[in-house]
């Protein structure tokens, strides 16, 4: 993974010092609330319903095992001794001292860690597959170019006081982990005709409550020009981009208002001034960065190993594991394994400073000392052997990581909710529970087969609830928790936007509903191949509508 | 009184930045809005002393600069803290056009938390809000050594110096 230089570690050290005199300009009266406001978001914090809310940066979800402890040793020193792990690959503490920051900021300098840009109109931490350099179906492995982007974007004096955030996101495999039709720019790294690298260029994704699938601006981008296409982007996006209501200020509605062939001609216009100015990357900067991303020294003899096919036969819960929460790995005799922080009674991302210890233990231990997060909110070791599973399974089955649901139902991803935010409507993490309840023989979610399931409290979309094969939004009603139920949602390559069923449901039907829907789509799919978005397709919204609310007569319209 | 940092010295502010219905002033510079520049062009460009001209961070760089190019100072606009359009006009200024002169940031934004960013976008001089110390202001200029973009200052450009010492 990327390790900082003097530069970098020189930048973060000197963002602290910058961060602790500005806390203490605010804590003396000099720097206005609403000043310190905008600086503080720049640095991740937010003041939520009961605390601040610090969120740390986790570049395109790398971790090595050394952060992973500081992590665990913030939460326990900082906070109530665990963190959540969000929709975008970052860290959040739930409990944190406003004046104590500083601290926590100078700690995470020490293992390369920062909270930059973590918040406010500025542009986001980079996202990217979670199976970066692990993948068997990936074109190259993504994550230099997601460095570059991320030193590029950080700081850029230009671009820190956008109308609105700016979340950027890659992908390079035919399957989209990273979602990257719902980011304000999402690109795709391929090859073209003449099997030159360079890229595909969506903009104007995005959730909240306008979602829209970021439509295609450029069909082929030279790999060197990465850099100064999103500046012109972004250029674009500065000037031009609304200001006058927050809610309109994201790109999306820059390109939906300004048209496509609009936006595009701007775009391709300031381009064509910068393109071979500056910004156009040598070819000695990528070797650079593609040298911090080689790959592992693999056990050359991992893959004669017999033992792993042994307890796969002797075990039938490691069996069960195995099945769902490994996944293949380019290497062979090497396994994915997901650490699933998706247990019955957690919400959903949640992992104590323990279970971050053992995490980082059994990195070092058995997969080089990385660790990744994954959007759909939980870890990853990337390269472990075969022969080693068992002994990874048995230890995160003693530290309750081990439920084999990855890509199942329960494997749902849901925002802080109620709970904990304070821009929320409605609880979150309640129903991820009651679903849990109704869902909980494994066996039936394994027929179920894979459902993603999105929830979030409010209409900003942090849980990403739009793309969710089944939805789930919060909604108030005259100080009551309702929730909106969408089907048909998708954040990959096949992306859409999911409908509503109709009218919104009672926290007491939520679950209940689900369960419906899962009962139709089993009644009609085709077979256990067909999921249920291509059901939902071929049989469209009438047969779940009709079961939900025939039968859920507390369900009544909103005005 | 606001305080006036210029090429990070604080100097006697010397700026006179016009209403648009006031008189121009016997002796001295001046700056004046766009849209008067452009109503009264020939009566300004006829007098003796040196017009500055202010624009609102709206303006389109693209259709104005002809107006612009031989003036020694432009202002640019920063009317809230969070409005930062005028950065990109600082760039196109000083990359696309080449401009020379000075540029005076003026607005609700030219405190110690964002100045550095505006030189590194290639503003050269502050006209600070009325509140700021200009000697806590002064400091802002060393928050960071160096920078990861090749924007328009002469800081330390990271990418820069590592392209420098591969080729060693």
């Amino acid at each position: 993974m990327y390790r900082y230089d003097q530069y970098d570690q020189t930048l973060v050290n000197e963002r602290v010092a910058q961060y602790r005199d500005q806390t203490q300009r605010f804590l003396a009266g000099t720097l206005p609330d609403d000043e310190f406001r905008a600086l503080r978001l720049r640095n991740g914090l937010y003041i939520q319903r009961f605390a601040p809310m610090l969120r740390v940066s986790v570049p395109y979800g790398m971790l090595s095992s050394k952060q992973v402890r500081m992590l665990a040793h913030i939460a326990r020193k900082y906070d109530k001794g665990y963190g959540h792990f969000t929709t975008r690959q970052n860290i959040q503490y739930n409990w944190p001292k406003l004046e104590e920051v500083p601290d926590i900021l100078a700690d995470l300098a020490s293992v390369e860690m920062h909270a930059i840009q973590t918040s406010g109109n500025c542009i986001r931490n980079v996202t990217s597959d979670h199976l970066a350099g692990v993948a068997k179906d990936e074109l190259v492995d993504p994550r230099p170019y997601c460095e570059i982007t991320r030193q590029w974007a950080t700081f850029h004096p230009e671009f820190n006081w956008l109308p609105r955030k700016f979340k950027i996101a890659f992908s390079s495999t035919t399957a989209d982990r990273a979602a990257i039709r719902v980011h304000d720019i999402g690109i795709q790294i391929v090859r073209n005709d003449k099997g030159e690298l360079g890229y595909q260029v969506y903009v104007g994704g995005g959730l909240g409550r306008t979602p829209i699938i970021g439509p295609l601006v450029r069909e082929f981008l030279p790999e060197l020009d990465l850099l100064s296409y999103c500046e012109a982007v972004l250029r674009v996006y500065n000037r031009l981009g609304r200001r006058d209501n927050m809610y309109k200020a994201r790109i999306k509605i820059l390109v939906k208002e300004t048209g496509l062939a609009k936006f595009t001609e701007m775009v391709e216009a300031e381009w064509a001034h910068i393109k071979d100015g500056d910004l156009k990357l040598q070819p000695q900067d990528l070797e650079r960065m593609k040298s911090h991303f080689t790959e592992f020294a693999y056990d050359k003899n991992a893959a004669a190993d017999t033992t792993y096919a042994d307890r796969l036969r002797e075990d039938s819960a490691f069996a069960a594991w195995a099945k769902r929460n490994l996944k293949e790995h380019r290497q062979p005799g090497y396994s994915i394994a997901f650490v699933s922080l998706k247990a019955s009674g957690v919400a959903p991302g949640d992992i104590t400073a323990e279970q971050m210890d053992a995490v980082a233990e059994l990195s070092d231990q058995y997969s080089f000392g990385e660790i990744r997060s994954t959007h759909e909110q939980n870890l990853v070791f990337a390269d472990v052997r075969q022969q080693d599973l068992y002994a990874v399974w048995l230890r995160l089955r003693e530290l309750g990581l081990a439920t084999p649901n990855i890509g199942l139902l329960t494997d749902l991803i849901c925002c802080p909710g109620l709970d904990f935010c304070s821009l929320a409507n409605a609880g979150s993490i309640g129903v991820a529970q009651d679903i849990f309840d109704i869902f909980e023989n494994l066996d039936y979610q394994h027929d179920i087969g894979e459902i993603k399931i999105k929830m979030s409290g409010c209409m900003n979309g942090c849980g990403h609830h739009t793309v969710g094969h089944i939805g789930i939004l919060g909604v108030d009603k005259k100080g009551e928790e309702w929730y909106q139920v969408t089907i048909g949602g998708s954040a990959e390559n096949d992306a859409s936007l999911g409908d509503r069923t109709g009218p919104s449901i009672s926290r007491a039907d939520i679950a209940g509903v689900v369960e419906k829907i899962v009962d139709v789509y089993l009644e009609n799919r085709h077979s256990e191949d067909e999921s249920l978005l291509k059901t939902y397709r071929r049989i469209g919204m009438q047969p779940f509508k009709e079961r939900i609310y025939n039968t859920a007569p507390a369900a009544e319209a909103i005005a | 009184m606001s305080a006036l940092i210029r090429n990070r010295q604080i100097v006697p502010n010397d700026v006179t930045i016009l209403d648009d219905e006031a008189a121009a002033p016997q002796n001295g510079n001046f700056v004046v809005s766009l849209a008067r520049w452009q109503k009264d062009n020939a009566q300004l460009r006829s007098l003796s002393v040196d017009v500055g001209v202010r624009l609102p961070n709206t303006a389109d760089l693209t259709t104005i600069w002809a107006e612009l190019e031989d003036r020694k100072l432009i202002v640019l606009d920063f009317p809230g803290f969070a409005d930062g359009r005028a950065y990109s006009q600082a760039r196109l200024l000083r990359d696309r056009y080449a401009y020379k002169g000075e540029i005076l940031a003026v607005g609700g934004a030219v405190v110690r938390d964002q100045i550095q960013g505006m030189q590194r976008s290639g503003i050269n001089s502050f006209l600070l809000r009325a509140d700021q110390d200009p000697n806590v202001c002064l400091t802002a200029f060393d928050d960071f050594a160096s920078a990861y973009q090749r924007a328009t200052d002469k800081d330390m450009v990271i990418p820069r110096e590592h392209r420098r010492s591969n080729s060693l």
